[in-house]
Parts: structure tokens; C-alpha cells; sequence
């Protein structure tokens, strides 16, 4: 276990020990943002990855955390820990719901019906005005923490936000590993199978969701604390859009995958909105260019790229076998 | 009364259109287990090329059948170039016709701009009609004509011609019709080229209802997605049923309780889902 786990301590404290190198608060904004991308990255690996279930609606997870959160620590007048537990528990209660409807379906059905269910709450956080805000959504949602933890500082929410992150890695290294993770990924490749061996596919499948719904929900939290303000455009089709582009785009299956790919979307996203203003064109691009050239993402990719330079050294000489007579 | 009347023709008139949009989607879906998420935004398209020759002095009939035409052949070549090399993998063709459509939103909106605008309808069905007491604009009866016929000719093409008999033929196996002779590889540029053809029509058609506006691809594929989940992937009759449900689902529910018009469209989603998971009409794909 701790040779594959070191390259992840070395990243996670490397991004941890952004804030004491370099002085703007740029950065760490934006290391935050990348650790908070991962966070959900990961959780729709789960689905994605290692369910063989192509959601493409997962913001739905953390836009209702988000909103649950920013609604109840404005509007509701709770304190921010216990509305954020509120908010988390809420979203799970919604989201086995939402698993009685998408589960009944695989394949191109469950691509359909997580797409349009994210986009039914998408248009009731974007229509019922009196409560969410509609197009404006809620501003001045508060942090928690106080003197002990001042998480208002970037650089302590950072710290927050990699806490978070690095049990995220954890928590689904472990599941991964474990029987479940194993049957999960057999319901993904034989459900039929699965099923007559006795397993109960629908849940398994169950568990996955579940467990998506609440790393989802957990993004969704602390992307409410950072930016401090929710809109329905973090529920648009663009958004669960990014987040499938970085578990693909990094390698669905894999742990590091959604890592990277979090760190090159959000860094692609940031640098496209400085030099040019047409981030859904990028992102459609960016969409083509992957399915065309890297279709498993980066990290097999890179794999796949090493063993296609190695075509290109000498091969070796064939091996000399004495040859039988034959006619004798 | 009337106000029954006229809210049910308004919903007859948007299920028509998304009939235009959702049996298009469905076609290719059945034929080739491809879920265009670009028809949304080929629907925007074809609505803003409409509105594009309409300016520039052609009428409206014009601007409808160039338009259908211009998309049908832009979905061919996306087929013929792009779709095909992925076939059979559902991932990258979700991914890529899902950017597709972000290319061709974005593009819409760089070469028309933000501005909401409105295709004006041909003036021989401008104005309204009275039906008992009721006032109806005449053009919404034309969509509702228009739109039946195109769901009559549809159903006469795929029931009653040589061809429909090919394209059911490979609905249900494409590797039996490939060795009886039919020629499956055209018949999926042609599908495509008529599913995106009616998507273009359908956004002509209504403009003059919906206006044109950047983001009418995201308010316009959840609707057909529904659609083919309601009624069945595949199945044009599934598309008929459920568009004409989610028609008048959507528009009683945007006028009788406005905030939550979105929310109510779960529960249809909720009462087919739980008995049929393949839809009302939907048969398993395999």
C-alpha cells in the first residue's frame, strides 16, 4: 500500500505548501479550486470509472448541497456546520431518490435520464425565484471557523479543502481495494453474470451512486464556502460536463486520473477566461481533440503513447531455432 | 373554457415541435445507439439559419426548407466524418456529439450575438382565428397541422415504403440486414441526414413560437430527452405519445404553477420509469 500511496502525499503536500511559497492569493485560490474539482472529479469516477454508468449529470450532487447550504445558512438563519450537515443529508435523502429513477436504466438510457434529471432541478433553481434567487442565486453564504481555524484566510480553506481531498483518496483507495469495489467493477463489465453468481447488481450499483452523491455533495459544500455565493450555472449541463471531461480526460478507473484531470480543466478553465472569453467553444474542442486522439484519457494514454514510442527501437533479432527435419 | 382551449392548442403546438425534434432523436437512437446530445443544438442551429435568410429578403417557406436541408447535410457529414469512427462505444460518442454541441452553441452565439430574436411567421398565417370564444393565433394551428403531417409522412415512410423496411430491418438486427443485402452503411448517413433535417425544420418552424435566443438548445433537449425516455427510444409511435405528453405536461404546468414547471416533469418520469424502464414503447436495445 505505501509505495502507491506516496506520489499522492508528495502532490497533496506540495499543493499544501503552495500558500508558503508563493505570497498571492492567487494561487491558492486556485490550488482550492483544483482540490475542490478533484473531490467531485473522484466522485463521479466512482460512477463512471468503476461503475461503467455514464452520468452526465453529477453537478445535480453538488449543486443541491450547494444550495442547501447557501439557503439554509442565509435564508434559514442555522449556523454553517450544522446547515452543511443539513445540506449533506439532504442531498443524500434526494439522491436515493433520484437512484430509484436512474438505476432502473444503464447504458445510453442512464446517460439520458441523469442529464435530464440534473436539468429539471437545473430549471427549478433557475425559475422558483422566491427561493433560490433564480438567475441571481444567493450571495454572502459564510464560512465557518472562527479564531482557532480562520477559514476565511485562502490559505487555511485551502488546508480545509485538502483535508477533504486527501480522505476522499483514502476513502475510495480503500473501497476500491475492497470486495465491494471488486464486485462493483464486475457489474460493469458482466451484470449478467454478477446476477446469476448471486450478487444484487441494482445494489451494488446503489452503493456507487450513493457513494458519488456524497463526495459530490462534498464538493458541492466546499465549492459553496469558497466562493461564497451559488447560481444555477453551477447545475448546467456545462458543468457536469467539465467534470466528466476531467475523469475522462485524466482516465476514468484510475485514482490519479481525476486528480490531473481537475488540475489541467480548472487550469485550462482559468487561462482561457484570461486571454480569450469562448470557454464553451474550448471545452466542445477540447471534447473532440480527447475522444479523437486520447480516448482513454491521460493517464492510459500516456501508457499507450510509451508503447508506441517503443515500436520505434530496433526489435529484437528473432530468436534462432534448430529447424526438425522433416523429411527424415 | 377558453382558457382550456387555448392553453391545450399551445400545448398541441409545442409537442408538435418537439415530435420534430424527438423522433429525429430517436430514429438514430434506435438505428444506430447513438444518443445525439447535439440535436439541441442543431435545432438552435436550423432556427437561427432561418432567421439568417428571412433577413436577407427570402420568405419564410425558403428559409424553412434551406434550413432543413443546410442541417440535414451538416448531420451527414458529421456522421460520414466524425460519428463513425466510434461506433459501438457509448463514452466517446456521448463526449463527442455533446461537444458538438457546445462548438455549434457557441458558434451561434458568436455569429448572432445574445439578443433573444424573433423569426417573424409568413405573413399569409400572421394574425388569429376564433374558435367559439376563444382567440387563437393562426400560426399555432399551422404548427399543429404542420407537425401531424410531418408525423403522418414519417409513419407512411418507415410503415409503407421499401426503405422504412430497411431501416426497421436494421432497428432490429443490422447484422442480418447487411446480409440480406441492405446497405447498412448508407442508410445511417441517410437516417442522420433526415433526423437532423427534421431537428433544423423543427427550429424554423419554431422560431416564430419560441423565438430564437442562444440557450434554446438546453431548454429544447432536456424536453426531447424526455421525450424518448417517456415514450421509448426508438419507437416513433413512443415519440408521438410522448411528446404531445411532455407538450401538455410542460405548458399547463408553466401556467398553472410556474415555479415549479420544471419539477412536475419528474412525475411522469417517476410513474413510466417505475413500470416500464425501457419506456412505454421501448423495446430492449441491445
Amino acid at each position: 500500500m505505501s509505495p502507491r500511496i506516496l506520489p499522492f502525499i508528495m502532490v497533496l503536500a506540495a499543493m499544501a505548501m503552495v500558500p508558503l511559497v508563493s505570497t498571492s492569493p492567487f494561487y491558492v485560490n486556485l490550488t482550492s479550486q483544483v482540490a475542490i474539482a478533484a473531490i467531485g472529479a473522484l466522485g463521479l469516477n466512482v460512477l463512471v470509472g468503476h461503475a461503467g454508468l455514464n452520468s452526465l449529470g453529477f453537478a445535480v450532487f453538488p449543486g443541491l448541497t450547494a444550495y442547501l447550504v447557501a439557503w439554509l445558512s442565509t435564508v434559514g438563519g442555522f449556523d454553517p456546520v450544522p446547515a452543511a450537515l443539513l445540506a449533506i443529508g439532504g442531498t443524500l435523502a434526494a439522491s436515493m431518490l433520484f437512484a430509484l429513477v436512474a438505476l432502473r436504466t444503464t447504458g445510453l438510457g442512464f446517460v439520458m435520464i441523469t442529464m435530464a434529471l440534473c436539468q429539471i432541478v437545473w430549471g427549478a433553481a433557475y425559475r422558483w425565484t422566491s427561493v433560490t434567487g433564480g438567475d441571481n442565486g444567493l450571495s454572502g453564504v459564510p464560512r465557518p471557523g472562527g479564531a482557532v481555524l480562520p477559514l476565511e484566510r485562502p490559505e487555511w480553506f485551502l488546508w480545509l479543502c485538502l483535508c477533504v481531498l486527501a480522505l476522499a483518496l483514502l476513502q475510495l483507495g480503500r473501497f476500491f481495494d475492497s470486495p465491494l469495489g471488486v464486485a462493483l467493477r464486475g457489474t460493469r463489465d458482466q451484470p449478467r453474470r454478477m446476477s446469476a453468481v448471486g450478487y444484487d447488481v441494482w445494489r451494488i450499483r446503489f452503493v456507487a451512486w450513493m457513494l458519488a452523491a456524497g463526495w459530490g455533495a462534498a464538493a458541492g459544500l466546499l465549492y459553496a464556502w469558497y466562493h461564497q455565493f451559488v447560481s444555477p450555472h453551477m447545475m448546467a449541463v456545462t458543468a457536469s460536463a467539465e467534470v466528466l471531461l476531467m475523469v475522462v480526460a485524466g482516465g476514468a478507473g484510475t485514482l490519479a486520473g481525476p486528480l490531473i484531470g481537475a488540475a489541467l480543466v480548472v487550469l485550462l478553465k482559468n487561462l482561457a477566461s484570461i486571454w480569450i472569453d469562448r470557454w464553451m467553444m474550448l471545452l466542445g474542442v477540447t471534447f473532440v481533440v480527447i475522444v479523437l486522439l486520447m480516448p482513454d484519457g491521460i493517464v492510459p494514454g500516456l501508457g499507450r503513447l510509451t508503447a508506441w514510442l517503443r515500436r520505434f527501437r530496433p526489435a529484437p533479432a528473432p530468436a534462432l531455432v534448430p529447424r526438425e527435419r522433416t523429411d527424415g | 373554457m377558453a382558457f382550456w382551449i387555448s392553453q391545450s392548442l399551445n400545448a398541441l403546438a409545442l409537442g408538435g415541435l418537439l415530435f420534430m425534434l424527438a423522433s429525429g432523436f430517436s430514429l438514430i437512437f434506435g438505428l444506430m445507439r447513438v444518443a445525439n446530445l447535439a440535436h439541441g443544438a442543431l435545432f438552435m442551429l436550423g432556427a437561427y439559419l432561418g432567421l439568417a435568410v428571412v433577413k436577407a429578403g427570402f420568405g419564410f417557406w425558403v428559409a424553412a426548407a434551406s434550413a432543413a436541408v443546410a442541417v440535414g447535410l451538416f448531420g451527414g457529414v458529421l456522421e460520414r466524418t466524425l460519428l463513425r469512427r466510434l461506433a459501438g462505444r457509448t463514452l466517446p460518442q456521448v463526449l463527442l456529439t455533446l461537444g458538438l454541441a457546445f462548438i455549434i452553441a457557441d458558434a451561434c452565439l458568436m455569429l448572432w450575438g445574445g439578443d433573444p430574436m424573433r423569426l417573424p411567421p409568413p405573413p399569409e398565417l400572421s394574425g388569429a382565428v376564433r374558435i367559439g370564444d376563444a382567440v387563437f393565433p393562426r400560426y399555432r394551428l399551422f404548427v399543429i397541422g404542420a407537425s401531424a403531417a410531418v408525423a403522418l409522412g414519417l409513419w407512411l415512410l418507415v410503415e409503407r415504403t421499401r426503405a422504412g423496411a430497411m431501416i426497421r430491418a436494421a432497428v432490429d438486427d443490422v447484422g442480418m440486414a447487411r446480409a440480406i443485402g441492405v446497405s447498412a452503411s448508407t442508410l445511417f448517413t441517410a437516417v442522420f441526414c433526415l433526423g437532423t433535417a427534421l431537428a433544423g425544420l423543427g427550429g424554423v418552424i419554431g422560431g416564430p413560437i419560441l423565438s430564437v435566443y442562444p440557450t434554446l438548445d438546453q431548454d429544447m433537449l432536456p424536453l426531447a430527452l424526455l421525450v424518448v425516455i417517456l415514450g421509448g427510444a426508438g419507437s416513433l409511435i413512443g415519440a408521438f405519445v410522448g411528446a404531445y405528453a411532455i407538450g401538455f405536461i410542460y405548458t399547463f404546468g408553466q401556467v398553472l404553477v410556474p415555479d415549479l414547471a420544471y419539477v412536475i416533469l419528474f412525475l411522469p418520469m417517476i410513474a413510466v420509469l417505475s413500470v416500464a424502464p425501457q419506456g412505454l414503447f421501448g423495446r430492449r436495445l441491445g
